[in-house]
């Protein structure tokens, strides 16, 4: 079943044409990977979809309902959550309140949280810490763990594993698959290495537009596509 | 160099300013009783000019919006404090304590309301259609800022006004050769209050929590399911109504005002809040109380420089910290 | 390659050349004194709200000190005017004195806040500016004080001074004015006024002006690009600081007053920001335009609001609110709705309206 799916997207920022045309769907289930090299339009396209920039024209449906024109907190409502490039972090607030703001009601469900601090326990030991003083990795689990406090239908991860130690990033390719039993996420990366391992469904996008899409096990598979496609795996 | 600043850290950093200016003017002045009086002149005018302040900065830290129209809250705050006062004569000229306190507590209630209503109008009328455009908001409300004073003007008129104030606030404690006027007290504990209740909003409640976060990272919050533009009326109207209870706070410090009072202010509180570090309610005060202490101290020791001073600690803090000493974290 | 231009750009520039046509014949257009007054004001505050577009249509920034520029240069002229009495050289010092004040002080306020956030800027300036504003209010031993400098200007400026001679040694008249000092100070005036819109315009239509441009429309762009956006801001700032005090020199020698009220005050400041907006930003003739219909409106539109309110005498607060005093408050609304509806000003708007094929 479709979960997610954008249709001839094209997204200005300011007077710059960054998407031109973009339309892939996203299945329920799974982790679903688009790929893509710095400046391809990885990062716009999530942001449109979060409703953060908004495409024009073209159109970004949700479990059928239609919601290109949302409020981003509409959109968020809608069971979609985001983790940005960035992480956005709240670096003043602690672990603690950075976990409890993403709740709905202010509270936090005690099973969902007993599995957010087993999937990652390091947020347990800093739990009343700021967050700012959180290492790179650190930072990285709890904007996960924030994705995941409330039960969301999809997750949008930008470039997670960016500037990570590869313990920590083999730590979170386990994480997400844990995730993904229960939870679609939209992931986007130029690590492709990261990628094939998690990645059920996947896309590739290049200056704009989506130029492949198809399962990961046929892309993994054909060196030919691959090596015509990315010039990024390293 | 480092080792200083580190163990200044320790002790407290920038929040130590004030106490050192303190002990540096109790220095310089000499006399024990003036440096009193004047210390506590500066604290209070220091806590009146938070509250008029506090509002501009939280609003700036929320949504990025720099309402020049804010000290516009201050002089409308200052009119209707006055005219409800002049109102309720009768009642100030009773002996009755209760009918004093009741008309003080009716003339700040109406500069807040008013400043919760017309904070309400502006922010939807005003700064809503022109949230991301900095120059059309300057322009904007630099706009809303003209023709305030001008409806001022019309409605007030352009002679000073008397403030009456109650009986009960009149005269000053004499303790040993200070002298201590009640006014001041009064105001510094009410915009200590006032510090107190923002404290605690934004530290203990969630909505405090979402507006800190937002401050923070707006989109971030906004990602997560929050509307910030929601938010942001209720900060908007409550900053407005801030800035009105300062303005009627002024408007019994001053005891006569005049429609320039807005213009005037406006500068401070700019001073204030470019000091203090925009969008921390902590950055404010201390801003506030550096501005209010030098006014009072270089006012007694170098009258000539006093309308410069402000100016020259602003520069001062600057050069050091270009965005001021206790800004929000972006 | 040029696009080609609209009907309503045409119609503009068409306009601005009759205004031009206007003021360069004004004493023998307009002859009362009052007129000639409203042709002075008119010239210099083309220049001085040139400047400012300069700045704030192209860079995008707001500053609240433009009258303090232009008051240093107008105390300049006017505090050397009266220590060295009436010469060119008094003039020039001044001019000078002012444009080296005005450079220090901009550097100054442009290093210290425009590397930090654009929107400090404005407060950063309004704060200096209203500190010198109290300065030359307090040091009246060179400033005058709230009351101003009275000075004489050069004597080629002296009414009395008779330009031409005919044969029986009176004062010619042409077109019935008599060529006196007054007509000499007037195109003093225009033509250094002239010579520095001129000159504004080149700037902008040079390399400089595209790159301010960019800077205007794409700051993080810009900067990727290359371009260092604070030292051209900064320069941009110096720059209309220096042409604003220019304007300042003219306008002392021409008033032969210098004072807060005239050069100094915040009410001009306003006066500047609504003759811009008004008039367009980012367009340079926006500023002709703006400049014009606000100095006829400054003199003209308090009659007019004179009377109505006296039409409406009976009523209650009308009559308050339709005081001619209260011309800023009808000016302050029409300025918002301008700034909502027509962001562009009139040049702006009327630039893009009737495209050629």
């Amino acid at each position: 079943m479709t979960l997610l799916t954008l249709e001839n997207m094209k997204t200005d920022i300011g007077q710059y044409s960054v998407l031109h045309d973009v339309s892939f769907s996203v299945p329920e289930g799974g982790v679903f990977v688009l790929l893509g090299r710095n400046g391809a339009g990885k990062t716009t396209t999530l942001r449109s979809i979060m409703g953060l920039w908004k495409p024009s024209p073209g159109s970004v449906r949700f479990r059928g309902d239609d919601i290109t024109d949302l409020h981003t907190a509409d959109i968020a409502r809608k069971g979609i959550a985001y983790v940005p490039e960035n992480m956005g972090i709240f670096g003043t607030l602690s672990v603690a309140e950075n976990l409890i703001l993403a709740t709905a009601k202010g509270q936090f469900d005690q099973n969902r949280l007993d599995r957010v601090q087993v999937l990652f326990p390091a947020l347990k030991t800093f739990w009343t810490k700021q967050a700012w003083s959180l290492s790179g990795g650190q930072k990285q689990m709890l904007a996960v763990a924030r994705a995941i406090i409330e039960p969301r239908a999809l997750i949008l991860i930008d470039e997670p594993t960016k500037g990570l130690a590869p313990s920590i990033v083999a730590a979170m390719a386990e994480a997400f698959s844990e995730i993904a039993e229960t939870t679609t996420i939209l992931l986007v990366e130029q690590n492709f290495s990261f990628a094939r391992q998690i990645g059920r469904d996947m896309a590739v996008i290049e200056d704009g537009r989506i130029v492949h899409t198809g399962s990961m096990a046929d892309f993994v598979a054909d060196k030919a596509l691959q090596s015509r496609l990315l010039s990024l795996s390293a | 160099m480092q080792q200083i600043s580190n163990t200044l850290e320790r002790f407290g950093g920038v929040n130590l300013l004030p106490l050192l200016l303190a002990v540096l003017a109790f220095l310089l002045i000499g006399a024990p009783s003036s440096w009193a009086t004047l210390t506590v002149a500066g604290l209070a005018m220091g806590m009146m000019l938070f509250l008029m302040a506090s509002g501009l900065s939280l609003i700036f830290g929320l949504m990025d919006v720099l309402n020049f129209g804010h000290s516009a809250f201050v002089s409308f705050g200052a009119f209707v404090a006055a005219s409800v006062l002049s109102a309720l004569g009768g009642w100030l000229a009773s002996d009755s304590i209760t009918l004093n306190a009741l008309a003080l507590t009716f003339a700040i209630l109406a500069a807040m309301s008013f400043g919760l209503i017309v904070g309400w109008l502006f922010e939807t009328v005003i700064i809503r259609p022109v949230y991301h455009d900095h120059l059309r908001q300057i322009l904007i409300t630099m706009g809303a800022l003209i023709v305030s004073e001008q409806i001022i003007l019309a409605v007030w008129g352009g002679n000073p006004i008397t403030v009456h104030r109650p009986h009960f606030l009149e005269g000053a404690w004499i303790i040993g050769d200070v002298s201590i006027e009640i006014y001041r007290v009064f105001a510094f504990l009410l915009g200590l209050a006032a510090f107190i209740g923002l404290y605690l909003v934004l530290n203990r409640t969630r909505i405090g929590l979402l507006v800190r976060a937002g401050v923070e990272n707006r989109e971030m919050v906004e990602a997560l399911g929050f509307r910030i533009d929601r938010l942001f009326i209720g900060v908007f109207m409550v900053g407005s109504a801030l800035a009105a209870i300062g303005g009627a706070m002024w408007a019994g410090y001053e005891t006569l005002i005049t429609p320039a009072l807005g213009g005037e202010m406006m500068i401070v509180v700019f001073i204030v809040v470019i000091i203090g570090g925009l969008g921390s309610i902590e950055g404010t005060l201390l801003g506030a109380l550096l501005v209010g202490l030098t006014a009072n101290y270089v006012g007694f020791l170098a009258p000539k420089l006093a309308l410069a001073s402000n100016m020259i600690l602003m520069i001062i803090i600057l050069l050091w910290r270009p965005s001021g000493l206790r800004p929000a974290a972006k | 390659m040029q696009a080609r231009q609209t009907y309503g750009a045409i119609g503009i520039k068409a306009a601005v050349l009759l205004i031009g046509g206007l003021l360069l014949f004004a004493p023998f257009l307009f002859q009362d004194v009052r007129a000639l007054e409203v042709a002075a004001r008119i010239c210099v505050f083309i220049v001085l709200v040139a400047s400012y577009d300069l700045l704030i249509g192209y860079t995008g920034i707001v500053s609240f000190a433009h009258t303090m520029f232009f008051g240093f240069g107008a105390y300049g002229a006017a505090i050397l005017l009266r220590l060295m009495g009436p010469g060119w050289d008094a003039v020039i010092l001044g001019g000078l004195l002012g444009v080296v004040a005005s450079l220090i002080v901009a550097t100054a306020v442009g290093l210290l806040s425009l590397r930090v956030k654009a929107i400090f800027f404005a407060m950063i300036t309004l704060a200096t500016a209203s500190v010198v504003l109290v300065l030359a209010s307090q040091l009246s031993q060179f400033t005058g004080g709230e009351d101003g400098i009275t000075y004489r200007v050069p004597d080629l400026f002296k009414p009395a001074t008779k330009l031409l001679l005919d044969d029986n040694g009176k004062v010619v008249k042409w077109f019935g004015v008599s060529l006196n000092g007054k007509i000499a100070a007037y195109y003093f005036v225009f033509f250094t006024s002239l010579a520095l819109f001129i000159a504004m315009l080149k700037v902008v239509a040079a390399p400089l002006g595209t790159v301010l441009k960019a800077i205007r429309e794409n700051e993080a762009r810009a900067e990727a690009i290359g371009y260092r956006v604070v030292a051209y801001r900064t320069f941009v700032f110096c720059l209309s600081a220096a042409v604003a005090s220019l304007a300042g020199t003219v306008y002392a020698v021409w008033l032969k007053y210098t004072g807060p009220d005239t050069v100094l005050s915040f009410a001009i400041m306003i006066d500047i920001l609504l003759m811009v907006v008004i008039g367009g930003m980012g367009t340079m003739w926006g500023a002709v335009i703006g400049t014009v219909l606000m100095v006829l409106a400054q003199y003209y539109l308090r009659d007019l609001m004179g009377a109505a309110s006296e039409a409406v005498s009976s009523l209650p607060l009308l009559p308050d609110l339709l005081n001619p005093d209260r011309w800023l408050l009808w000016l302050g609304l029409i300025f918002i709705l301008l700034v909502y509806f027509f962001p562009r000003g009139i040049t702006g708007t009327l630039m893009q309206k009737g495209s050629r094929q």
